[in-house]
């Protein structure tokens, strides 16, 4: 079998684990210890911090991310990581992800939790009383306008692409013109 | 980025000012030291030693907020010694064109150019003298003294190596060394690069410090090149992507205008915006204006609405009004709004005056955050000395997908689209954002539907066809790969266009084919050609470099139209098509056609092709007489600073600028302070590789947050020793606009300056901390808790509420603080 650079990094990460447990290092020994990416499905991502864009392959078993690593064939980062790109798996397996939808009450003290439901409904409904009641068809020159200025949005720049022009749509077509986002600041 | 990270390989000198590459962006270093293996030069430029210089071949400090002195110093020298690249700064910049003679510039006019009046320019003097048939007047001996190469030369003049020294703080010596370096890239087939990011932008002269290098690069034939290009290294990975699609108050899709209410109709809004040319040989690409305006209007509304009535609903600026952050903010501290979307940002850490920012939120009737994790924008009512009883707000927190937990693409810096796949299921009843704004839309749309409400059509016409639909018309789950055709545009019927038939329904191949009369869709022209009957080009992972100077033309896609280095028209002799380059060449003439990268217009070299396609004029605009604060840079202090008088001219800050700290208008948050004894030292904000932005998606993280715990600020020993502060010590930072808490760390890296004879002190202060991940703060039943708790909250509680004068960015990279040990 060829050994292709992927692979030879897979074995070879095998072997630094092996080491770092007391093992010997022979190459025999290493292929025995399992990899720790077996039975794992590999997707490719890249990276959610900074614009350089680097390539990353993560490793899932069972619903759960279970390793993560550079990709060595993107053609920007060859494998390598920076220290935040190195621990993208802790953004996805972290105790303290928000995993249900909150509801704070005006003058309350606390979150309550929420369904979906019920707060989407309600959202919608702000934003219609909003919109309703703050609507200008014309501007105090008479020009046509059909904005409102009662509603404002930010973000953002941690969308994808296909996130960003359908959220443009949608607040456009309720007319907001106060819409910004990180590239202002 | 005109070019992209690989490039960066091919230079022959890089100058990174205005960033810390090897902190914030550490993979470019990959390129940049690659480029220093080949013997190329490093040179670092700012106001502390980071890691980036020292990497460097010559390093040097300057004050924050000096950059504008500093190159122009640079263009001063690489004028006096002749240094430019001729032949390309005659046929491919506006170098050689005659100004109006009434135009005047700062040396001759109190520090301004003509036209200043109440706080804004009027541009009449900026215009281009024209002949009879109104094509600009021309000298190609570059002489005549009022020519865009002489009047350069004049505004330049003023900036010897003396003066800028006695602004920047940096020794004469030193300038001319790295003035020497950097200009020897103007030698034919050499090429130098600037690597730069928020250390230029953020600063009420931003753009112009842009401007002045990118003047610099086109004197030097820079541009369009390999290892050239004016590179903005972008912070976030899809903050290239997010401006593409203009979540923005002045742009649409694809940087096409926001209408103003002067509009009222398609046609007006599209005359206004499609300029004509009478230079011949110009392609004036932006005369296709038309073609995407319609097919976005079709990428909102389906062939049932008319593209008039399509357009009447697109809401409508007030002509001259500002709708940007700043303006945001302020109207929102007014109580002027009542509902808010905070959705993947935390506004309450980065937005510049965070006690402004935060107060604001208390104005609200209800707010809407979206966000992987808790922050300091959607908790603000249980925030530091808040007192949630006393807070109206209605606040939502929606738990959203990461990016390893959906499909879709980002761009990034270098323009390249890439596509994300979705490895696991997001946490609990997490939702992607895409299905969250579905979701609402179908919600909001359904009350408008049942209820009716004012341009209620807006709404409920609006297309939303990204999925295979249920029985009530409506898609069963958003599919992204629906998102991103529709972002690149469908033929709405059997079309023949260039003598080619294309099929209704099937994908536009590149926005060449797109029309104005409503036949095609296309959510962002920019991207038409990333998603074609082909595939889906971002998915591409083909990493053949056939072009052997690292264009990788087949991995993922980029925009426009897979061109990886744009203005590369400029990268080749006009008269030969041959490249400046011959050893790194971007492309070329055969004889018969071009080869290489993708080329800015097709037709073959000899005829007066032009390499600027964007620009009416065909060439690159030294003279910018689009800006609001000139058509050349001057050095302006910033808002608030360390010196009584500007050595330059009587003016002192930028005069167009939107001031908050007037008399009678703003508040306390808005206040400025400069030359005062109370806030004597510069300070600047910076970040570190192990946390990123307001710390949201880093603080959270148990291994970044114990590799960088906590805010401190970072002072030289000197000022130290003046401060009787230890490394270790707490101490406060206060601007007179808020204060923090953080850890002093002394370090030989800050050196204090030497202005005007005067010793000025900077500080430094990284900005990615917030309240809500310290251990201080009160945790009531079900808040969430970070493994490892960080220190310090926002270092944006000091910074100012000002913005650049075109841009309205903040200014948060030049500021005045005080620094004491805590307690004393």
């Amino acid at each position: 079998m060829q050994v292709s650079r992927r692979s030879f990094l897979k074995i070879s990460g095998g072997a630094v684990m092996a080491s770092g447990i007391g093992l010997s290092l022979k190459p025999v020994k290493a292929h025995a210890e399992p990899l720790k990416i077996r039975y794992a499905t590999e997707t490719t991502t890249i990276c959610p911090y900074c614009g350089v864009g680097c390539g990353i392959i993560v490793a899932a078993r069972n619903g759960k991310i279970i390793n993560t690593e550079g990709d060595p064939d993107h053609p920007i980062n060859q494998g390598s990581l920076c220290s935040k790109g190195g621990s993208i798996s802790q953004l996805s397996v972290n105790k303290n992800r928000l995993d249900k939808p909150l509801y704070r009450a005006p003058f309350s003290k606390e979150w309550k939790t929420v369904t979906w439901n019920w707060a989407l409904d309600k959202i919608a409904a702000n934003v219609k009383k909003s919109r309703d009641k703050s609507f200008t068809f014309k501007n105090s020159k008479g020009q046509t306008v059909n904005r409102t200025t009662s509603i404002a949005s930010v973000g953002s720049a941690a969308l994808d692409n296909e996130e960003c022009f359908i959220y443009q749509k949608f607040l456009r077509s309720l007319g907001l013109v106060y819409i910004e986002h990180q590239a202002r600041i | 980025m005109t070019n992209h990270w690989n490039d960066i390989a091919n230079s022959d000198c890089i100058l990174i000012m205005g960033s810390n590459a090897a902190a914030n962006h550490p993979i470019s270093f990959k390129y940049v030291t690659k480029a220093q293996e080949n013997g190329g030069k490093l040179i670092s430029v700012d106001p502390r030693y980071t890691q980036t210089s020292s990497k460097s071949d010559i390093y040097a400090a300057l004050r924050s907020g000096t950059d504008i002195a500093f190159l122009g110093g640079m263009i001063k020298y690489l004028l006096d010694h002749n240094l430019i690249q001729k032949k390309y700064v005659q046929h491919y910049t506006n170098a050689t064109f005659l100004v109006n003679p009434a135009f005047k510039m700062p040396g001759e006019n109190d520090g301004v150019f003509s036209g200043l009046k109440d706080f804004k320019y009027d541009k009449s003097t900026w215009s281009f003298q024209t002949d009879t048939d109104g094509i600009v007047k021309r000298d190609l001996s570059l002489q005549d003294p009022n020519c865009v190469y002489q009047l350069l030369k004049k505004q330049y003049s003023r900036y010897t190596p003396e003066v800028v020294s006695k602004i920047t703080g940096t020794p004469p010596e030193k300038l001319l060394e790295i003035y020497k370096e950097y200009t020897a890239t103007g030698a034919v087939g050499k090429a130098g690069t600037i690597m730069y990011a928020m250390g230029w932008t953020q600063h009420t002269v931003g753009v112009q410090n842009i401007r002045a290098m990118a003047i610099i690069q086109l004197l030097l034939g820079n541009m369009g090149v390999t290892g050239g290009g004016v590179n903005a290294l972008r912070g976030e990975s899809n903050v290239q992507g997010s401006t593409d699609h203009c979540l923005l108050f002045h742009i649409l899709p694809g940087y096409l205008k926001t209408p103003k209410a002067s509009q009222a109709t398609l046609i007006d809004y599209n005359n206004k915006y499609t300029p004509s040319t009478k230079e011949a040989n110009s392609l004036n690409w932006w005369k296709n204006y038309p073609k995407y305006s319609a097919s976005l209007l079709r990428a909102h509304y389906a062939g049932s609405t008319s593209l008039e009535e399509a357009y009447s609903y697109l809401p409508k600026l007030d002509d001259g009004a500002n709708y940007s952050w700043l303006s945001l903010f302020d109207q929102m501290h007014q109580g002027n709004f009542e509902g808010f979307f905070a959705w993947g940002q935390n506004p309450a850490c980065s937005g510049a005056s965070s006690n402004k920012t935060r107060a604001a939120l208390a104005e609200l009737e209800w707010m809407v955050n979206v966000n992987l994790f808790d922050n300091e924008t959607g908790s603000f009512w249980k925030g530091p000395n808040v007192n949630p009883e006393k807070i109206k707000t209605e606040v939502f927190m929606l738990p959203c997908a990461a990016s390893m937990e959906k499909e879709g693409s980002i761009t990034n810096s270098g323009r390249w689209m890439q596509w994300r796949y979705k490895a696991v299921n997001p946490p609990g009843q997490a939702r992607p954002d895409g299905e969250i704004i579905t979701e609402l839309y179908y919600r909001v749309k359904d009350l408008y539907e049942k209820e009716g409400g004012p341009l209620a059509e807006a709404i409920t016409n609006l297309s939303w066809d990204y999925g295979p639909k249920g029985g009530d018309g409506r898609i069963r789950h958003l599919d992204t790969h629906m998102v991103a055709k529709e972002i690149n545009g469908y033929f709405l019927k059997d079309t023949v266009v260039k003598g080619k038939t294309f099929k209704k329904g099937t994908l536009v191949p590149s926005f060449a084919y797109l029309q104005d009369d409503g036949s095609t869709s296309s959510g962002n022209w920019l991207y038409c050609n990333s998603y074609t009957e082909k595939g889906n080009m971002a998915a591409r992972r083909n990493k053949k470099d056939r072009s052997g100077v690292g264009l990788y033309s087949e991995w993922s896609w980029c925009w426009p139209v897979n061109r990886r280095i744009i203005y590369n028209g400029a990268s080749v002799d006009p008269d030969s098509g041959q490249p400046w380059d011959k050893k790194d060449p971007v492309i070329l003439w055969n004889g018969a056609k071009w080869v290489g990268d993708v080329p800015d217009g097709v037709s073959p070299p000899g005829g007066g092709r032009k390499p600027f396609i964007m620009k009416p004029h065909g060439v690159a605009s030294i003279f910018g007489p689009g800006r609001a604060d000139g058509p050349f840079p001057e050095h302006y202090e910033p808002l608030e600073c360390p010196v009584e008088k500007n050595p330059l001219s009587p003016q002192m800050t930028n005069p167009v600028i939107k001031r908050w700290d007037k008399e009678g208008s703003g508040t306390d948050v808005d206040a400025r302070a400069t030359c005062d004894p109370r806030f004597p030292f510069v300070c600047t904000t910076y970040r570190v590789s192990e946390h990123w932005q307001t710390g949201l998606m880093t603080r959270w993280c148990p291994w970044l947050a114990e590799m960088q715990p906590g805010l401190f600020i970072e002072m030289s020993k000197e000022l130290a020793k003046l401060k009787g502060i230890k490394s270790g010590d707490l101490v406060t930072a206060n601007s007179i606009r808020g204060q923090v808490e953080a850890v002093a760390i002394v370090t030989p890296r800050f050196k204090p300056f030497k202005i005007d004879g005067n010793t000025v002190h900077q500080v430094g202060i990284p900005w990615h901390f917030g309240w809500v991940t310290t251990k201080m703060r009160e945790y009531v039943h079900g808040d969430k808790k970070p493994e490892v708790f960080t220190s310090g909250d926002s270092a944006n509680l000091l910074t100012p509420f000002i913005g650049d004068a075109n841009t309205m960015i903040p200014e948060s990279k030049a500021f005045m603080v005080n620094v004491k040990k805590k307690g004393v």
